[in-house]
Parts: C-alpha cells; sequence; structure tokens
C-alpha cells in the first residue's frame, strides 16, 4: 500500500505493506536511525517523534495512521538548540535515550517557552534513561528555556 | 626496554596472577589538581554525534543483503525436547537458514531455565522470522524445575563450592563484644535493561568474520567467537563503535553471537540477531539475589570485636559467585572475621555482573547492620565508621596504594549535620530522616593494555586503541589524557576506538578499570610522541632537548621563544609521528580500592509506606579525576540506578514455573526522570601516588555501592523502622513500621543479645 509522507519538510512517497509502523519505516526505509528503538512497545520512549509537533511513539504508530500530519524527527531537529545543551549539559551518557528525550523536549518548549522543573518531569516522564542523564536533562531544558536552572 | 614480569591483575573482584611486558614507564605523575586540559570540565566529544542521532549503534547498521534471525527459546524452566522438527519453519516464504540442538554450542534440547536458546532461524526480515518460529514442531516433556533454595541448599546445588574465609578466632570475637546485632538481609534480582539491547550483526569474508556488536569488550568476544568457530584470533573483527549501555551485562559474546555467525557462514550473509526487549529480560544477565546473615560484635567503644556473615547468592543456573563477602572482610579494621558464601544452582536464567556485582549487595547487609549496632550502642553512625576505619588492607595487611576515605568522612559531615533540620520538616504522615553509607569497591584496573597515538603533518594527533566507549565518556577521558600530554587543545584530538582492526588491545569496559586501565597506556603513548617532537624541534632548531616543553599547540623555549606545532610537523608534510604506551604494572604489595560515603535523606509516610528520597549528597575517593563534568554524570547515573535498586526494580519469578513475569519496561519499574532526588556530589581528586603514571581510578561502579544501605538507614532515622529487605515497597516499608510498633510495646533489654 502506497503511503505519502511529509518528514522533515521533505516529501516521501512509499509502498509499505498494512501493519508497518512509523518507526519501521523511519529506520528501515529511509535509513533515519537517529529515531531508536529500545522496546518497541510503547514502554520507553527511545523511538519519540513529533507529529504536527505534538510527541508521539514510533514504534506503536501505523504508518498508514500518519495521514497529512508533518513528522519531525531528531534528524530535523539538529539545529534546534537542545542538541547543543544536551551536549554542554552533559546530558547524553551513552545516548541511546537521547534523540527520543530531545524531540519530546523540542514539543514541550515549543508549547511552553519556560517550563517548570514539575512540568518538566511531568513532560518527560515517559522518556526512560538507564544511565541516568535525567538531571542533567533538566539543566539542558532550563538553558534552553533561557531561566538559568531550576528552582 | 621491555621488561616481564608477572602481575596480579582484578576484574570485578577476581584475582589472577599473569605474566605481561611492560615498557619502561618513563612519566612522572602529573602534579596534583586541575592542569591545562586532565581535571578540568569537558564536553563529550562524541556528544554531538548521539544527540543529533548520527552516531550509528549496532542496532543502526543495514548491510547490504542482511538477514535477520530470531531465537526459539525454552518457554520452561527445565524441560527435553523429545522431538524437533526446523522444516516447517525453513521452508516459509522468506525463510533462509534455521540451526537446532547439536549443531551449535549455545543451542541446547535439554534448556535449564526459561530463554535458554534451543534453535534458530534466518529470514529476509525480522517479522518473517519471528512468524517462522511458530512454525519449528517441537515437542516438550516439561521437568520439575529446582526454584526453592531451601531444597537447593539441602541438595547441595551449588555452581562452585561454597567459599570459606576466615581470620582471628570468631568466637572470641564475640566474648569479648559488649554489644551484639544479629539479622538477616535480603536484597532481588534486578535486570540491567541498557536501552540497546544483546545483539549482534556477523558478516564473513572469506576466513574473517566481522562481528558488529553492542559489547563491553571487544577482545573477549573475539576470543570466544575464534574459539568457537575454530579461527585464529585474528580471523575475528570486532567492531563496536557507540554502545547503547551494558552496565556488566555485555561482558561476553552471548547466544546471539553465535548464532549470527553460524547462520552468516551457512548464508554467505549478513546475520543480524537481536534480542527484543522480552528476551532481554529473561535472558541476559541479571543481578542476582541475596540472603544473608550477619552477626555484628563491638565493644561498647564501637570497635568491632567480630563479624560473622553467611551469604546465599541465588545465580541462577549459570554466572559466577560475585565478591558478596567483599565488604564485610574489607570496609573495617577487624580482627575477627569469618564469612561463608554460597553460589546456589537453580533453573533460573543465570546472573551477569551488574555495576559493582557483590559490593552492592554486601554493602546494604553491613552497612544497615552497623546502624543498627550504632542505634544499639548509642553512638553516632559516622563517628562508628571512624573509629573502625582500616588503616591497611585487612586481608593480608597489605597498604593500601591511596586512601582518602576519612578526607570523604570530614567532606560529609556538614551534610550528615543537616538531619537536626531535616528532623523537623515532619509533617502529618511524613517523617524524615538522614542515613549514611560507607563504599568500598575495586577500580585499579591493570595490565595488558596498550595505545597508539599518531601525529599528522597539521599538528592533529590521533589516539588509537581497540576499547569501547559504553556510555563512561572515556573517547573523552581519553582525549583530554593525550591533549594535556602533547600540550594540544583537545579540539586537535581524535579518538579512533571500537574495532579491533584498528588499534591494539585493550581492556574490558567493566570493573571501573577503563580510565585506569587504558589512561596511562594514552598518556605514554602520546609521551612517546612528545618525546619525537622534542627531539626533531632540538635538531632543527639546534636547541637542547631538555629546554623544550610542549603547551598550548608549541614547543617552548625554557627561554622564552616558541615554535607552533605545526613549524616541526610541516616539515615532514604527510609524514607522521608515531608513539606507542603501554599499562604498567599495578604497585607490587598494595591493595587498590575506591571509597566514598554517601548521605541520603528521605521523607516516609508512615500511613502508606511510601518513601521518597528527597537528597543524596555523595563524595568519593578515585584518585586523580580527568573529566569532572563526566565524572559527575556517572555518580548521578549510579545513584539514579541504586534508587531504582532500593525502591521500585524487582525481576518477578513465578515461583511454581520459573519463568520470568517482569519481561517488559512496564512491569519492570525503572526509575524515571520523576524519580530523581537532589543529588550533590563531589569528588576527593587525590592522585594515587602509587598508582600508574596518572594516579587515576574507575568510577563506573563506586557511586552505585552504598545508595541502599544510605537510604535504608535514612528511613531507619526518620520512623525507626529497620528495612531489611530490598526493593524496599510499600509492603515491606509498612512491615518494617508495624514491627517497629511492636518492639516498642515490648522493650527490649538495653544491650541486647548476650555476647
Ligand atoms: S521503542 Fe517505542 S516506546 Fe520504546
Ligand atoms: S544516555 Fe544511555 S539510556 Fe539515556
Amino acid at each position: 500500500m502506497v503511503v505519502e509522507l511529509t518528514i522533515n519538510g521533505n516529501a516521501y512517497e512509499l509502498e509499505a505493506p498494512v501493519g508497518r509502523t512509523l518507526a519501521e519505516v523511519l529506520r528501515l526505509d529511509l535509513g533515519l536511525t537517529g529515531t531508536k528503538i529500545a522496546c518497541g512497545e510503547g514502554h520507553c520512549g527511545a523511538c519519540t517523534v513529533q507529529l504536527d509537533g505534538v510527541p508521539v511513539l514510533s514504534c506503536i504508530t501505523l504508518v498508514h495512521t500518519v495521514g497529512d500530519r508533518e513528522v519531525t524527527t531528531i534528524e530535523g531537529l539538529r539545529e534546534h538548540p537542545l542538541v547543543e545543551a544536551f551536549v554542554e549539559a552533559d546530558a547524553t551518557q551513552c545516548g541511546f535515550c537521547t534523540p527520543g528525550q530531545i524531540v519530546t523536549a523540542s514539543a514541550l518548549l515549543a508549547a511552553n517557552a519556560s517550563p517548570s522543573d514539575d512540568e518538566i518531569r511531568h513532560a518527560m516522564a515517559g522518556n526512560l534513561c538507564r544511565c541516568g542523564t535525567y538531571p542533567k536533562i533538566e539543566r539542558a531544558i532550563h538553558t534552553v528555556a533561557g531561566d538559568g536552572g531550576g528552582s | 626496554m621491555a621488561r616481564l614480569i608477572k602481575t596480579e591483575k582484578e576484574v570485578e573482584g577476581r584475582y589472577s596472577e599473569q605474566w605481561v611486558v611492560v615498557e619502561e614507564d618513563a612519566l612522572e605523575q602529573w602534579p596534583e589538581g586541575p592542569l591545562r586540559t586532565v581535571g578540568r570540565p569537558a564536553t563529550r566529544v562524541d556528544g554531538l554525534a548521539r544527540a543529533r542521532g548520527e552516531a550509528r549503534y549496532t542496532q543502526d547498521i543495514q548491510l547490504p543483503g542482511m538477514l535477520h534471525a530470531a531465537v526459539l527459546r525454552s518457554p520452561h524452566a527445565r524441560a527435553r525436547v523429545k522431538q524437533i522438527d526446523l522444516t516447517p519453519a525453513s521452508e516459509l516464504a522468506g525463510v533462509r537458514g534455521a540451526v537446532g540442538p547439536g549443531e551449535l554450542d549455545v543451542l541446547t534440547d535439554e534448556p535449564n531455565y526459561e530463554g535458554e536458546a534451543v534453535a534458530a532461524v534466518v529470514a529476509d526480515t525480522a517479522d518473517h522470522a519471528r512468524a517462522a518460529l511458530e512454525e519449528i514442531s517441537i515437542e516438550w516433556e516439561v521437568l520439575e524445575p529446582l526454584l526453592d533454595v531451601d531444597q537447593a541448599l539441602a541438595r547441595e546445588s551449588f555452581l562452585s563450592d561454597p567459599k570459606l574465609y576466615e581470620r582471628g578466632d570468631i568466637e572470641r570475637g564475640f566474648a569479648e563484644a559488649d554489644v551484639v546485632v544479629e539479622a538477616e538481609y535480603r536484597t532481588q534480582s534486578v535486570l540491567h535493561n541498557a536501552l540497546e539491547t544483546h545483539q549482534t550483526i556477523c558478516e564473513w569474508e572469506g576466513e574473517t568474520v566481522n562481528v558488529y556488536t553492542s559489547t563491553q569488550w571487544l577482545w573477549g568476544v573475539r576470543d570466544e567467537v575464534a574459539a568457537a568457530f575454530d579461527l585464529p584470533k585474528d580471523k575475528v573483527r570486532v567492531i563496536c563503535r557507540f554502545m547503547g549501555g551494558g552496565f556488566g551485562a555485555k561482558g561476553s559474546a552471548g547466544d546471539y553471537t553465535m548464532i549470527a555467525a553460524e547462520l552468516a557462514r551457512r548464508t554467505g550473509r549478513p546475520v543480524h540477531c537481536r534480542l527484543d526487549r522480552r528476551e532481554e529480560n529473561v535472558n541476559s544477565g541479571n543481578r542476582n539475589p541475596t540472603i544473608q546473615k550477619l552477626r555484628l560484635g563491638a565493644r561498647s567503644d564501637g570497635i568491632l570485636t567480630a563479624l560473622s556473615a553467611d551469604y546465599v547468592c541465588l545465580l541462577g543456573w549459570d554466572g559466577w559467585l560475585p565478591p558478596t563477602a567483599g565488604p564485610v572482610q574489607m570496609l573495617y579494621a577487624c580482627d575477627n572475621v569469618r564469612t561463608v558464601e554460597y553460589g546456589v544452582r537453580l533453573n533460573s536464567p543465570p546472573m551477569d555482573a551488574f555495576r559493582a556485582p557483590g559490593f552492592v549487595e554486601g554493602t546494604f547487609g553491613l552497612e544497615c547492620a552497623l546502624d543498627e549496632l550504632a542505634a544499639k550502642l548509642d553512638l553516632d553512625p559516622l563517628e562508628l565508621r571512624r573509629r573502625n576505619h582500616a588503616d591497611h588492607d585487612p586481608l593480608d595487611e597489605r597498604p593500601f596504594s591511596g586512601k582518602q576515605l576519612m578526607e570523604c568522612y570530614r567532606r560529609a559531615e556538614p551534610h550528615w549535620e543537616r538531619r537536626h533540620e531535616v528532623h523537623a520538616r515532619a509533617d502529618g504522615p511524613w517523617k524524615h530522616g538522614v542515613g549514611i553509607a560507607t563504599q568500598l569497591w575495586y577500580g585499579g584496573g591493570g595490565p595488558p593494555s596498550y595505545a597508539w597515538v599518531r601525529l599528522a603533518g597539521d599538528g592533529t594527533a590521533t589516539v588509537l586503541t581497540a576499547m569501547q566507549d559504553i556510555g563512561t565518556g572515556t573517547r573523552t577521558a581519553m582525549a583530554q589524557i593525550a591533549a594535556e600530554e602533547l600540550g594540544l587543545p583537545v579540539e586537535r584530538v581524535t579518538v579512533e576506538l571500537g574495532d579491533t582492526a584498528h588499534g591494539p588491545y585493550a581492556v574490558v569496559s567493566g570493573g571501573s578499570s577503563t580510565t585506569p586501565s587504558m589512561g596511562p597506556a594514552v598518556r605514554a603513548a602520546a609521551g612517546d610522541v612528545a618525546r619525537q617532537i622534542r627531539e626533531i624541534a632540538a635538531q632543527r632548531f639546534d636547541v637542547e632537548e631538555r629546554v623544550l616543553s610542549l603547551a598550548e599547540g608549541k614547543v617552548i623555549n625554557a627561554d622564552g621563544g616558541s615554535w607552533l606545532l605545526e613549524e616541526i610537523t610541516g616539515l615532514l608534510e604527510d609524514g607522521q609521528i608515531l608513539g606507542k604506551g603501554a599499562r604498567g604494572p599495578n604497585p607490587a604489595g598494595m591493595r587498590v580500592m575506591t571509597y566514598g560515603i554517601q548521605v541520603a535523606e528521605v521523607a516516609v509516610d508512615v500511613e502508606t509506606g511510601e518513601v521518597v528520597v528527597e537528597r543524596i549528597y555523595a563524595v568519593h575517593d578515585i584518585g586523580r579525576v580527568i573529566n569532572p563534568l563526566g565524572a559527575e554524570s556517572q555518580i548521578e547515573g549510579g545513584i539514579i540506578q541504586a534508587i531504582g535498586h532500593s525502591l521500585s526494580e524487582q525481576r518477578l519469578l513465578d515461583p511454581r514455573s520459573g519463568k520470568v513475569l517482569t519481561r517488559t519496561l512496564d512491569a519492570y519499574k525503572l526509575p524515571t526522570i520523576a524519580d530523581v532526588p537532589e543529588i550533590v556530589s563531589e569528588l576527593v581528586d587525590v592522585p594515587d601516588a602509587h598508582l600508574t603514571n596518572l594516579g587515576s581510578k574507575g568510577l563506573g561502579e563506586p557511586p552505585i555501592v552504598p545508595t541502599a544501605a544510605a537510604i535504608a538507614n535514612a528511613i531507619r532515622d526518620a520512623t525507626g523502622a529497620d528495612v531489611r529487605s530490598l526493593p524496599i515497597t510499600r509492603e515491606e516499608m509498612l512491615g518494617a513500621l508495624h514491627e517497629a510498633d511492636e518492639r516498642r510495646r515490648v522493650p527490649e533489654r538495653v544491650g541486647a543479645a548476650p555476647a
């Protein structure tokens, strides 16, 4: 079945069987491997992308349900100030969760330019990091929000 | 001159003697304190690649023509395959091959734990492969699994002989005690759950096999694959440039690697074998549960007279006995010590190393018991620890190579003093308390480990060594060390790692051994280059070599003049200056350890049993600190994992079938960002004067060691309840509160158990 997608501002038309997930299309068909798969069942946030700016889990999003919503992946956010902020704050250890964290955090900042600690924790709680970069993630988000750190 | 010596090697507390050839280490240690690059915060050299999603992990590699394998794993904890037929699976469209028991060592027809590999298929896509598994025709005879620990002990089902350790006279020690504490502690099984699951891609090129794998040890995988396929070792090339977490569970090749290699050999195509999350949670190792019976005796002044501990470690079907008794044997000066460790073999998935295996568990029991002792003695817990400080290694009277534990205690003092104001926060059912616990762990690293450095005509340097960066920031630390030695900004140093074909042998990224093993080798290699630069400059500019030094990208003459490094290297155009370095031996006759203390502040709701960790202060002594920023991240990461271990994480096994019930990240509760307390950390940062040209030890494991005990001790401080079992669920907490209430009603005689 043919599917048309807009990903990071680029239009794609490709063949995808029913049941194919957005994550599979991104990673396997388009080589956009910045989106990671850590559980494949909606429990960890590593595969987070945005649909019209809203974070969704691409591993449990069927590609045929995307419709005309704009897909944004980490590849489309490479110049986002959060990327630099994550590096500066050392918010990436093994880095496997990091793209997903940045995708979620950028959606948060787009909706709320200076989130409180609680708002950050609420928005980011679905993105697991086994290395434990959480304090640095909070710091990175605060830096970009320009409020110089949490309470 | 190369020198052949016999040296003691330690990995995760396992010691062995081995021959190594070491070069004369001509370099003196750098002076204490932050230098130009070393000792100053550095952002990760590979941070951008990771954050931008450009870093290619094993999972991201797609080779042309690559096939995908799926593994049939035993659904039973103990069973026998009566009949198996792979044909219906192999005949499916898209399936390219299958392999079963008897064809590969890692496949069995008599599984002894749930998840043990039985057969595998390889197909065009992972979906095809998984679907094909369903078609394998298999008939099981299900057998009764051994899961009950008492039964296992009665049957003496041990993986290795029980380990007995004794020093002094334990009976006399207890006879001399004024106060005795006796208690049983339990720790649970926890799962590593690195976000990148275990996986490997294998590809044969003639007689060589390329192994792309998510590993903590390239060279260990190389040796295992070479042995399994009867290949010369260097016909196996192992590659892992970016790695999505290991925490101890990725130290060996694993069944998935052997399966990928075999199926790639048979099909002549690259094969990817990847565990999914559910396999990961069953089959990729775990921290083994323990049951600990401790008895401590002390004089009324707090001096320990006797320590006795029995450890039952539920290892599962395979694995090894971690050094659970280590803290009791080595943390405090005590003349009379007796420990016994049993490694029980059960029909449950094998344990594997998990960040400070043994010491995490052993420290929990010991440090909780010590606080129970302090309460009985009516002595300040910090003072009790000071009074029993071990000035030398209690095992064999060896001096410690460098030990700043008393300094850690001193720095922790103000945080411990906060308890008075913390208690005052009590509000309704919420009680607040503070607890401490001391940390001891290895972390000295050792030889053999090598590095090469090449300096190009444009004055940029490349460090080559086939080590791994598993997310700990070793790429960055190595770049800093080379930059320091060469007098270059860190931006002019590249570190190439993660490929056994591109650089010399390197140590496992485990046992907190990477920085202390690799750092000195990298420094030695850079030092070799620096020496050659001075020699070349001396000839070119007709000055004496000894007046030259390297700094800020220049060669500096003692008379004040200087030349840009490129003026010297540029002479060679595309010529390169090559340096090599090897890790020297550990200091003979000394014990190399890491130390620290953590102070936990908790709040407990005595009505619901909810426990909230509000603050952790950590101070550790790991010798010289290379990168304070990365080190802080390591400490935070260790503490956050420890909070999961303390409060929420637990692998649940069905007691009858032996099946793992917590297979998903939904069922298995990892800490989230919302569970993180305020974490304040510092490092003593005094180089270990006896250890290598660097004086640095490892930091991967120390921070996870004392946290659980500090939390439990804070809970006692807040509520008077003794929590002795992990994780501290609400049920556990309410049970402990209830017990404490009962105790208050029937007051015990002070001085308790007769000596
Ligand atoms: S990979 Fe999609 S939520 Fe875990
Ligand atoms: S950085 Fe490793 S999982 Fe987040």
